[in-house]
């Protein structure tokens, strides 16, 4: 097997047990505002998915990504099954020539449009694009214009998860579930935006402990680790 | 003739759409299908796929969802599928009704079909 699958097949496994891990956190959030579902389902849906990829034989990369995606989809129940799932499934073919940070990246993209696309919901309708979206785009970015290594890449993605979350507290949602709720969704944070950082994080810590990179905090932008750096615009 | 699909989140609310829709058109095949699988609330591609196999005769099926991720998944099973479907945006009762009436008409295609049960959008109850 390829390194880039055993690295996919480890971080699958890091983000099963972060979303088990963190159950309950989810549920509690989608009780709020949703049906109490998400974690149970999320939890559910990437322990399949680990026991799915450990069944396959010598695969490559896109195999291993494709095949997360095909058991969200028939695992999770509710919009989360084929907005995770299909997206998944369909950002896989991004890999089929192997892992690169450009194939990571338009990994990335392909994954965001397609969950924008189903779902038909753009930043700040209080949803899991409102994380996905700058997260995405900061990786890119990092990436293509600043020529950052893809770990520290990755955790600056984890950066602008995380304000993406926080921005869906205070707004009122107008996609999905939550949105039937109206002004009553104020003042919650969205439980597909947290477990959308939830796996931007695990991801990232995986890529820092197989990349072997010292990955300094995404914030500090004159760490003596990345000497070549911009500093943030 | 055109086939009909009516996705629920609950498994009983389904069958009681299609119980109701299947009154006015006893040739028409409707499947019902919806619940995660397990008894509990939700919608799974796999199982709208295998009613969109049921439901096709050959000419098409018409897709009438409930919320959110009943479009997301039943997009998902007609994207997956090779049956040729369309969703129609409309009730989903109202709307299984008038595609049922309509699918009974010698001419009807999947897009008359469709527009009939999109048509349910502007029924009046109050004032019709």
């Amino acid at each position: 097997m390829s390194g880039a699958a055993e690295a996919a097949i480890e971080a699958i496994e890091a983000v099963a047990e972060r979303l088990e891990a963190e159950r309950d956190h989810l549920t509690d959030l989608d009780s709020a505002i949703g049906d109490a579902d998400h974690g149970g389902n999320m939890a559910r849906g990437w322990s399949k998915a680990v026991t799915a990829v450990a069944d396959l034989d010598d695969p490559d990369v896109a195999t291993v990504v494709e095949t997360v995606g095909r058991t969200l989809l028939s695992e999770i129940g509710g919009a989360s099954g084929p907005l995770y799932g299909g997206s998944i499934i369909f950002a896989s073919t991004e890999l089929e020539d192997g892992l690169s940070a450009e194939s990571a990246v338009a990994f990335a993209e392909t994954y965001l449009e397609k969950v924008q696309d189903r779902g038909g919901a753009a930043v700040g309708d209080g949803t899991m694009v409102d994380a996905l979206t700058p997260a995405v785009q900061t990786f890119k970015k990092s990436i293509e214009v600043d020529d950052i290594p893809p770990a520290r890449a990755l955790a600056k993605a984890v950066d602008a998860a995380e304000r993406g979350v926080a921005f869906t507290v205070p707004i009122r949602v107008s996609k999905g579930r939550a949105s039937y709720l109206g002004w009553r969704s104020v003042g919650h944070q969205d439980p597909g935006a947290t477990s959308t950082l939830f796996i931007i994080e695990t991801l990232s810590a995986v890529a820092e402990d197989r990349l072997d990179v010292a990955v300094e905090s995404a914030t500090d932008a004159t760490s003596p680790t990345v000497p070549d750096e911009e500093p943030d615009a | 003739m055109i086939g009909l699909v009516v996705v629920s989140h609950s498994e009983t609310a389904a069958a009681g759409i299609v119980e109701v829709a299947a009154e006015m058109a006893t040739d028409v095949r409707i499947e019902p299908v919806g619940g995660d699988g397990s008894g509990g609330i939700g919608t799974v591609p796999d199982d709208i796929q295998d009613a969109l196999v049921a439901a096709d005769d050959g000419n098409g099926v018409v897709v009438l969802v409930d919320l959110g991720s009943a479009v997301m998944n039943a997009e998902v099973a007609i994207e997956t599928s090779d049956v040729e479907a369309a969703i129609a945006d409309g009730p989903v009762l109202e709307g299984a009704v008038n595609a049922a009436v309509a699918a009974t008409s010698p001419s009807a295609t999947l897009e008359s079909v469709r527009e009939q049960a999109e048509a349910a959008r502007d029924i009046d109850k109050l004032n019709g």
